[in-house]
């Protein structure tokens, strides 16, 4: 049979991101890959050669929009790596809990990708949907949604008040049922069964040869985990699992991912526990870096993130190495394309969670007071009045079900 | 299973290859090779002691185009890098992507940012950079001019 290339990339309405997949393809049989990369690229380590270790913290958090504090929380531990300092108790339970936090809505952001995906457009709305209010926490700390802006070396940039931990605590335990409303529609639905189980399969040998990481890695069964190999922040001082599967196909990353959120969820609330009694610094007003090298590193939602630093003792570093964990995930499609269908290739070149950034909102503004003119509420009540108008106009009875919602 | 004594290991079957060892703390450790070393080592590391490969750091300095390879023991919380130093003039080193796939891609973008020659490297195109960036135009190097 002819071969045949069908592309996807470099700018395709599949991905969020630009990247450059080349399927070669006999019928439907998918019997080859090409990945090309680079047309994102930013220079960010030749970038961090020419900033101060301050600013440093700030443009590696923009290396990623999902993930925004991974990079952070990685550098600042490369660069106290160097000068061996220690950073204060309270201050590595807030460093936690901003992690986790994140580790849930980016898991939540996959998936709901990962259901639109595969045409399941209800897992994509749901999904969203239940990450808001972790996002609204983030708003509630920070200030912002995304890139929190909360690591600094030695420590963290803001404290976490007292006053705000019953509302923190709160959506953590509200989002409970919705983790097992998600595992339900994971573990029981026939269509993600039959779209996920036995496709894009990577074995143990797989993961060790390409160096995976990661969920990609912990669902083919190999349990590497930053967060308790080395650990770092408040990760050694909580209980929590590590969570494998060993089938290595789609599904095995998705049930990873779900049960994922649930020890974040523990974490979190071991953290704000804790926050509540231990008191005190959270900077250890570090003054000078010395001249060294120093390696960081730390489980990011998609695996672990290596940051390498050297010093030459002045405020810049000489070299700035930051390697993510898509860099050693997307490889792993080769693997795991090839063999498998067209119709399974973009559930498989997603299972790895790639990198994707989407941070966006909607405002409207008053150009002459400046005022908001609609808030998210709003929105929320338009986008329903139309629904219903929809609904009537077709005859159908949605009413009540909108009003559960 | 790994044990605690992985670098002492490391030590002895190196033995006499070693340059330099430096155990900056209990979890980071590097050791300085010839370029001629390390594919030896690096085999030594991954397939016999089971380390996982976590990337290589290209860096240029004054005298030498330096790479460091970055293993990590993950059960021990260990992370031991190979650095092995280049003639500036001419760098060039055994690939390691025969022994290692992961490596791969750090090779090919090691050779279009730093102008490192990995010989017998299955694939050494362009990575990040345009097909039709010049040759001899290294953005990662200290002379570089835009």
């Amino acid at each position: 049979m002819a071969k045949t290339i069908i592309p996807i990339g470099p700018y395709h309405p599949l991905q969020e991101e630009p990247e450059f997949f080349r399927l070669h393809v006999e019928g439907e049989k998918v019997v080859d890959l090409d990945i090309e990369l680079g047309y994102n690229h930013r220079g960010i380590e030749k970038l961090a050669e020419s900033k101060t270790y301050d600013q440093i913290i700030f443009l590696v958090e923009r290396i990623c929009g999902i993930c925004s504090t991974s990079h952070p929380i990685a550098s600042v531990q490369a660069i106290e790596d160097i000068g061996g300092i220690a950073v204060p108790e309270r201050a590595l339970y807030i460093r936690s809990l901003i992690g986790e936090l994140e580790r849930i809505h980016s898991h939540l952001l996959w998936l709901g990708l990962a259901g639109h995906f595969i045409g399941y457009n209800t897992v994509w709305m749901w999904a969203w949907r239940y990450r808001e209010p972790i996002l609204d926490i983030f708003e509630q700390i920070s200030g912002n949604r995304n890139h929190y802006a909360m690591m600094k070396v030695g420590g963290v940039r803001r404290d976490i008040e007292e006053s705000d931990i019953p509302a923190i605590e709160k959506a953590v335990d509200d989002l409970v049922p919705v983790l097992d409303m998600f595992k339900g529609v994971v573990i029981d639905d026939p269509v993600i069964h039959a779209r996920t189980k036995g496709i894009g399969i990577l074995t143990k040998k797989d993961i060790y040869n390409y160096g995976a990481l990661g969920p990609t890695a912990r669902a083919s069964g190999v349990a590497i985990d930053v967060r308790r190999d080395h650990p770092h922040a408040a990760y050694g001082l909580v209980e929590w699992n590590v969570i494998t599967q060993e089938e290595g196909d789609v599904f095995a990353k998705l049930v990873v991912r779900v049960l994922e959120m649930y020890e974040s969820v523990k974490i979190i609330k071991q953290c704000l526990k804790r926050l509540k009694k231990v008191k005190g610094e959270i900077d250890a007003k570090v003054k000078e870096i010395p001249p060294g090298e120093g390696i960081g590193h730390y489980e990011a939602p998609r695996g672990e993130v290596f940051h390498y630093v050297r010093s030459d003792g002045t405020n810049r570093p000489v070299r700035y190495k930051v390697r993510a964990p898509s860099y050693m995930n997307v490889p792993t499609n080769k693997t795991s394309v090839v063999g498998g269908t067209v119709s399974d290739a973009t559930i498989i070149l997603a299972a790895v969670d790639p990198c994707y950034c989407c941070t966006e909102r909607t405002t409207a503004i008053d150009r002459n007071s400046g005022k908001k003119t609609l808030t998210g509420e709003d929105l929320i009540r338009l986008s329903q009045e139309k629904t219903k108008k929809v609904a009537r106009e077709l005859g159908l009875p949605l009413e009540g079900k909108l009003k559960a919602y | 299973m790994v044990k605690e004594g992985v670098l002492k290991e490391i030590k002895d079957r190196l033995s006499e290859k070693i340059l330099k060892v430096y155990e900056k703390s209990p979890r980071r450790a590097y050791i300085d090779l010839k370029p001629a070393d390390i594919p030896p080592a690096a085999s030594f590391i991954f397939r016999d002691l089971k380390a996982r490969f976590i990337t290589a750091s290209g860096v240029d300095t004054p005298e030498h185009i330096e790479i460091l390879y970055h293993f990590v023991f993950d059960r021990l919380g260990k992370i031991i890098s190979l650095r092995t130093r280049l003639n500036r003039k001419n760098p060039e080193i055994e690939s390691l992507t025969s022994i290692i796939r992961g490596a791969e891609w750090i090779e090919r973008e090691i050779h279009e940012l730093l102008g490192v020659n990995f010989r017998n490297h299955p694939n050494l195109k362009k990575l990040l950079m345009a097909e039709d960036w010049p040759e001899n135009k290294y953005p990662l190097r200290r002379d570089y001019r835009g």
